[in-house]
């Protein structure tokens, strides 16, 4: 029986990175997540896009505390994530975890690929006789579609797709409820990648897992997910309340029309955005988009038009919105 | 010679090419100096059972003796024998210098993984300390210490290890600064390790190589630092042998008796070049070349 809060509540986060130079210099302050407030509801996909650069992935790295925020507040199944101790924290992070983009990367060169799923247990102090070792092993192998054959193998003798399967193996051997993705398909083949997000649907349904799920292509996520949130240097600008409901923002219907159709006689005209991206230490009085859209008045460069909902759930953050 | 061959044997030679010690030993180079290097240590650890005379037996009526049959490298001014003299002091020279480099190597990992783990104010105090440091030249720091402890083994062993410790912070310092951003420490936060699980057992092990590498190459240079203050007089106190202590006491008589300054320094000379050299191989074996140069 899902019960039918959020699992994830967002209020007003907002991180900004600072960097200095030398000792007594200015800080510069970048602005990467503005005033995020989103749910995440319990097993459903909720897919995050945006171009390179606009926060989606320190979204989801603060979603899971691996990022301190700057201020506003992370309610995760009702605790305030943002308030817990050190200790709390890492007892908390059986329930939360993340898919990495790089698979070459997100293993331990030196563990074998069984010493690498058993490390959750370990560091969560769980402990497992040889016999339930080998056996939970065995499972998630099982679970991941992987002969665990390779269980005494190094990572780099795997190729992507099988360490990312083994990424996921391990996001999934403390048995969360919430799992980040962030872009777990990004640094594979498209073969690969056709195989993994099929992997991911089926854990979904089998184990009833809360995803989170950041790409930068839209196809991907709206073929994937059940919410997309649209991102644009670090605020969120449209959420759409399902996969196949119209833009209203122009900058999401820019991105949908930069997609490419599978389909080499559909020939069609791509809406090129010109203009510049503002930088994000430096972020404009008025809407951010604005530089760069065709819809823009004057009252976008003066005032920031806020996320407002309509009754059917789907929000957008535009003075002028397309419907 | 048949190397080729031996690649294609399925024997043992072929199988201990596959394990790094088993390249640096099967190199001329690691070879040669591996084994010199082996006996050099044994002799060490076996010098009271092995050596023709007692280090210490003086004899007046046969001071300083050119090379003979009965005393093959010749005595000293007490009628001591050179090479007896050399075996034990192997003891001293070796025991210093590599127990004052391993500890060196520790502290310096445990401060480089503190530094660059923890970053912020951490990081400034211990790279600024560590950094005064490099600027002074080893022997000026080693010589300063000496100064204000006093002589002897223990305050040599103290002395080379502050004065390497600089080297070694600096290598694993760098080493986890690139190694913390890779995706798979993230990972291990976010599968809820503690901050000792990630240093342990992640990013130090990934990060030893080189630093122990380095920290070979310095026992060389610290042996010709033990040498050198045992020269001075500062190191291993009379009647204990040590490399440096008799080339020391040669200097006196050295055009009259120079067996007695040539044998101790072509001792420090070999062993340090071979200690170079199968570092050098150890570095070919491990493929860590541009690693350590950078330290």
């Amino acid at each position: 029986m899902p019960s039918l809060s959020p699992l994830v509540t967002i209020r007003d986060l907002n991180k900004i990175f600072e960097s200095r130079k030398g000792l007594f210099g200015e800080p510069r302050r970048m602005t990467a997540v503005n005033q995020v407030s989103l749910d995440i509801p319990r097993g459903q996909v909720t897919g995050v896009v945006g171009e390179s650069g606009c926060g989606k992935s320190t979204l989801a790295r603060l979603v899971l505390r691996l990022l301190e925020a700057t201020s506003g507040s992370i309610s995760f199944d009702g605790v305030d994530l943002l308030k817990q101790s050190h200790g709390a924290m890492r007892l908390l992070r059986r329930r939360m975890q993340m898919v990495f983009q790089d698979p070459y990367s997100s293993l331990d060169p030196r563990y074998t690929i069984a010493d690498a799923l058993l490390e959750p247990f370990k560091v969560q102090g769980i402990r497992l006789t040889t016999a339930e070792a080998r056996q939970k092993v065995e499972a998630l192998f099982a679970m991941v579609g992987l002969d665990a054959r390779f269980a005494q193998n190094h990572p780099h003798q795997l190729s992507g797709g099988q360490r990312q399967r083994i990424g996921i193996a391990r996001a999934l051997a403390l048995e969360p409820d919430l799992m980040v993705l962030d872009e777990p398909t990004a640094s594979l083949d498209v073969s690969i990648q056709a195989q993994i997000v099929t992997l991911l649907e089926k854990l979904k349904h089998e184990l009833g897992l809360t995803y989170l799920f950041i790409s930068h292509d839209l196809n991907l996520v709206r073929y994937f997910s059940d919410r997309i949130v649209v991102m644009y240097l670090g605020r969120i600008v449209e959420i759409l309340p399902d996969a196949k409901a119209a833009p209203r923002h122009p900058y999401t219907q820019t991105l949908l029309d930069s997609t490419f159709a599978p389909d080499p006689t559909q020939r069609r005209d791509i809406s090129r955005l010109t203009g510049e991206i503002p930088s994000p230490y430096n972020l404009p009085q008025g809407c951010a988009f604005a530089a760069r859209c065709r819809h823009a008045r004057p009252d976008c460069l003066s005032r920031r038009p806020v996320l407002e909902t309509r009754s059917d759930g789907h929000a957008v953050a535009c003075f002028h919105p397309l419907t | 010679m048949t190397a080729p061959a031996l690649d294609h044997s399925p024997g043992f030679l072929a199988e201990a090419r596959r394990t790094t010690l088993g390249k640096v030993f099967l190199s001329p180079k690691g070879g040669i100096t591996g084994a010199y290097l082996l006996a050099l240590v044994l002799v060490a650890l076996l010098a009271p059972w092995i050596t023709p005379y007692p280090y210490d037996a003086q004899n007046l009526p046969l001071a300083s003796q050119p090379p003979s049959l009965a005393n093959w490298l010749g005595t000293d001014e007490f009628g001591r024998d050179v090479l007896s003299r050399i075996m034990y002091g192997a003891r001293t020279s070796l025991s210093v210098s590599v127990t004052a480099i391993t500890v060196s190597v520790f502290i310096g990992m445990c401060l480089g993984a503190a530094a660059a783990y923890f970053g912020g104010l951490l990081d400034r105090f211990i790279t600024a300390v560590i950094d005064l440091s490099w600027s002074f030249p080893e022997l000026l720091i080693a010589l300063i210490l000496v100064a204000i402890i006093g002589p002897g083994l223990t305050s040599t062993m103290i002395a080379i290890g502050v004065a390497y410790l600089a080297q070694f912070t600096r290598l694993t310092r760098a080493e986890i600064l690139a190694l913390k951003n890779e995706t798979y420490i993230e990972a291990t936060i976010g599968l809820g390790a503690s901050h000792s699980h990630v240093v342990f057992r992640h990013l130090l092990p990934n990060a030893m190589a080189p630093v122990i590498i380095c920290g070979m190459l310095a026992t060389g240079d610290a042996i010709i630092l033990e040498a050198t203050l045992g020269f001075f007089g500062l190191g291993a106190q009379p009647p204990v042998p040590s490399w440096g202590a008799m080339m020391s006491s040669g200097t006196a008589q050295i055009f009259k008796a120079p067996w007695v300054i040539i044998f101790p320094g072509l001792v420090i000379a070999i062993t340090v070049v071979a200690i170079n050299l199968f570092g050098d191989a150890l570095i070919r074996a491990l493929d860590i070349k541009s690693k350590i140069r950078e330290g």
